[in-house]
């Protein structure tokens, strides 16, 4: 690393105290009937971190990918510095003075850092990578972080791989930074550093607007909020004295109550984790895994899965914490049939059930609900025939299908798990979140002994959120056994019982949820030992 | 010895033909758009450049045609796959179904299915000297085009832009570069390129127009780009390696030791090659991340 440079002055004014850096009036956006927009006016301040605070389909994304020119506004103006400009691609954006960190980061993944700083600025002759190079390293110098222009996008992690898309905005001399959902990737630590860069940033003059559904985060860096519900502004207000539960309740429209609720959005409970009512049920493990090793892809090159120990009890659920594609997903797949382990054992109840397939599974008491529950359903077909595909046996009258009986199930599991939905609409129609609850319906009206969930709240409203989690912590009290395998630390928080954290295939540490604070496992998720953590 | 001098002078020619057509295929594969309709813009580069040099007398103007036919199909692929985002398959078989039935149609027309005539055709440079004495179209495929390709991928604004509309065209729309002109201009140049890959067999190679003249080649351009992973050199390797067991078993045809092995044998001989080569090369291959993926703004 070079020794660090005085930071690249930008050329361009930031406009005055007065006037907004960048001014939104009346910004409307529908898809089909859904409004997603409805009139919004924003007012962006330099030097300043603004939230954009709302539930999904709240409309934050929407108008944010609108001020980009990602999307194309239906109605209503774009004012920066006070002069009213036309964006309808990236590349107006970029002329303006925006840059924008998208949810799913914009990034080549072959390529190295420094060809994919260069993308938005690239002509068609010949590369200077030499001079990219330099404004690489400027750029990382002016938000303090170290990074190697020319490794390769794919071998960096996902806070690395953000930092990138931070360089990439600054390289224009950006003064406006979009980010949308910034910290939903990322570890507890690498949310530190982000919001560390952010307030570089602001100090050097920038305006950044962020979308967040995380409270708790909100309080911590920004200055002001502005609550999206429904496609409207509920209000914009200063963070200072802003009460969480207040928040809360302007972004979901009325009073929230709940553990889990709480616990996911972020702010303090009075009830404490260790205070969780205690299943009655005999302390008897129903899922047992010892040396568990899958081989890894070619381009992992390495084992997915490292003698990977863990066990689940009846009455508990065990969160299985980590950062994505720490092999996560290849546990899943081994537990539910869809892989094999080179070595170690799969107990189900005592019964060895190593590289046992789906059904043998099933039929030993194991549900599963996958994290690409698109990929679990057939959306073509109709909601009641969904529900019977893993148990069509059971529904047959000789050879056909017994069809009154199919939609006679239907209809009790429609009812009872509250599906928005008729028996004959095809899945795919349905919103992520009734596709859940059928799937929720479909594998919990077996009562598995043995639950095996992955993401199962990831993309849903809060509603349809805590009517996942709360069905899940009733398989709990029910005294099956939940493996629940989440990207989400607070959701992982709220339901477990204990936690394990995979890091690179290995189980890195194993804490009682008591135990367990965003720190500690965020350390072990970016490899920390347990001595480590618990020290 | 002599034998071997006279294999790689064949292959270096019959290599040609397939170095165009696999270099413009792999440009545009790297924009992640997989033209099927490759076969047929060769056949069509074949018959046009043979229908003008026939009406003109000018192999040269030949070549022009070629062109012109090569950028209308890279054209027609665009809007079909670009454009409309129709399944690339289904676009590219049928483009290649339209153009070969098209020339044949017109070759019909204009010589009623009777012989057809010798053209001028492109001379040899380098007369009598072994190995060197080539086409000028051979020399430029291997020593400009080649390289400056290879440059092109690697070193140019043009280059990166197509890698990355190939790989991840959400992050090259995010970054301001259009997706439909970079996969647009690709397909005009693959499709250009392929079609002098099929002019070279009737404007230099053969100076005449048969049916079935490109006998495939196309496809195995498509083969020679996944062999070659989607870079030059490899595929320039490719190319060589194909005709160069094209160029043997035409030897071993003729030779006394193999007058027993049926010639069709012999003639499969190349291709039987391509698919070995696929077979244990093919496995594992990292495909360009947006391979026949329509993009469409969310």
């Amino acid at each position: 690393m070079t020794a660090p440079q005085p930071a690249a002055q930008p050329t361009a004014s930031y406009g005055t105290g007065h006037t907004p850096v960048v001014e939104l009036r009346g910004i409307r956006k529908a898809f089909g009937d859904l409004l997603a927009n409805d009139d919004i006016d924003l007012r962006l301040r330099r030097g300043e971190v603004h939230a954009l605070l709302g539930e999904n389909g709240a409309g934050k994304s929407t108008l944010m990918r609108g001020l980009y020119g990602l999307v194309r506004p239906d109605a209503g103006q774009v004012l920066v510095d006070g002069r009213p400009v036309s964006i309808t691609s990236p590349k107006d954006a970029i002329a303006a003075g925006i840059g924008m960190v998208t949810q799913h980061f914009a990034l080549v993944a072959p390529m190295t850092v420094t060809e994919n700083v260069m993308l938005s600025s690239v002509g068609l002759g010949p590369l200077d990578l030499a001079a990219a190079r330099r404004q690489v390293k400027d750029a990382a110098a002016r938000i303090g972080v170290a990074i190697d222009p020319d490794a390769r996008v794919e071998a960096l992690s996902i806070g690395e791989q953000q930092r990138v898309e931070i360089l990439k905005a600054l390289v224009h001399d950006c003064r406006v930074l979009l980010l949308d959902e910034p910290t939903a990737v990322l570890v507890p630590q690498d949310v530190d550093a982000l919001f560390t860069t952010l307030r570089r940033l602001t100090e050097q003059g920038l305006a950044v607007l962020f979308t967040s559904h995380k409270l708790h985060e909100v309080s911590a860096i920004c200055d002001r909020v502005t609550v999206l519900r429904r496609g409207r502004v509920v209000t914009t207000r200063d963070v200072d004295g802003a009460q969480a539960r207040e928040l809360a309740e302007l972004m979901v429209g009325r009073p929230v109550t709940g553990v889990a609720r709480d616990a996911v959005l972020g702010f303090e409970t009075d009830e404490a984790p260790a205070a969780r009512r205690d299943v009655d049920v005999p302390a008897k493990t129903v899922l047992r895994v010892r040396g568990l090793t899958v081989a890894g892809t070619a381009s992992q090159g390495r084992r997915a899965l490292f003698d990977v120990k863990l066990h689940v009890d009846a009455g508990e659920v065990l969160g299985v914490a980590g950062v994505s594609g720490n092999g996560q997903r290849e546990l899943v797949d081994v537990l539910t049939g869809m892989r094999e382990p080179v070595a170690g054992s799969v107990e189900v109840d005592g019964v060895d059930l190593t590289g046992a397939g789906p059904q043998r599974l099933m039929d030993a008491g194991v549900g599963r609900i996958p994290e690409d529950r698109h990929a679990s359903v057939v959306p073509d077909l109709s909601v009641e025939d969904n529900l019977v595909m893993e148990h069509l046996d059971e529904f047959r009258r000789g050879p056909f299908v017994d069809r009154r009986k199919v939609r006679a199930h239907a209809n009790r599991l429609i009812e009872e798990y509250a599906i928005k939905a008729g028996p004959t609409d095809t899945v795919g129609s349905l919103s992520g979140g009734n596709m859940q609850k059928v799937l929720l319906a479909r594998v919990l009206d077996r009562e598995p002994r043995l639950v095996i969930v992955a993401q199962p709240t990831r993309g849903l409203d809060v509603g349809a959120t805590e009517y996942v989690q709360r069905q899940l912590l009733r398989q709990r009290e029910r005294g099956a056994g939940v493996l629940l395998v989440s990207e989400d630390l607070d959701e992982l928080l709220a339901l477990s019982d204990r936690l394990v954290v995979l890091s690179e295939g290995r189980v890195a540490g194993e804490l009682p949820v008591q135990e367990a604070t965003p720190e500690r496992l965020g350390l072990l998720m970016a490899g920390g030992t347990i001595e480590e953590v618990t020290a | 010895m002599t034998t071997l001098i006279a294999l790689v002078g064949a292959a270096l020619v019959s290599a040609t033909p397939l170095l165009y057509a696999t270099l413009g295929e792999l440009v545009t594969e790297r924009t992640g758009i997989l033209n099927l309709g490759i076969e047929g813009t060769m056949y069509a580069g074949a018959f046009a450049g043979f229908l003008v040099a026939a009406s003109t007398g000018s192999p040269w103007l030949g070549l022009l045609g070629a062109v012109v036919v090569g950028l209308l199909s890279g054209l027609l692929m665009g809007l079909l796959t670009v454009t409309f985002g129709v399944n690339q398959h289904v676009a590219g078989i049928g483009t290649t179904l339209l153009l070969i039935g098209l020339s044949e149609f017109v070759n019909r027309l204009k010589y009623g299915g009777g012989a057809v005539p010798q053209i001028a055709k492109f001379g040899l440079l380098f007369r009598d000297v072994p190995v060197a004495e080539q086409y000028l179209l051979t020399y430029i495929g291997f020593l400009v085009l080649a390289p400056v390709m290879w440059w092109v991928l690697r070193g140019s604004g043009f280059g990166l832009r197509v890698r990355a509309v190939g790989e991840n065209p959400e992050a090259a729309d995010a970054a301001g570069i259009s997706v439909t002109r970079t996969r647009y201009a690709a397909l005009l140049v693959g499709g250009a390129l392929t079609a002098i890959g099929g002019a070279v067999l009737t404007l230099a190679i053969l100076g005449s127009f048969t049916l079935n003249i490109t006998a495939g080649r196309g496809w195995v351009s498509i083969a020679l780009v996944i062999f070659a992973r989607w870079r030059v050199w490899p595929a320039v390797f490719g190319a060589l390696l194909f005709a160069g067991v094209d160029a043997l078993q035409l030897q071993l045809a003729i030779s006394s030791t193999f007058e027993s092995v049926p010639r069709e044998l012999l003639i499969a001989l190349p291709y039987l090659v391509v698919v070995a080569t696929l077979a244990i090369s093919g496995r594992g291959v990292r495909y360009p991340g947006a391979y026949l993926r329509p993009y469409r703004r969310a």
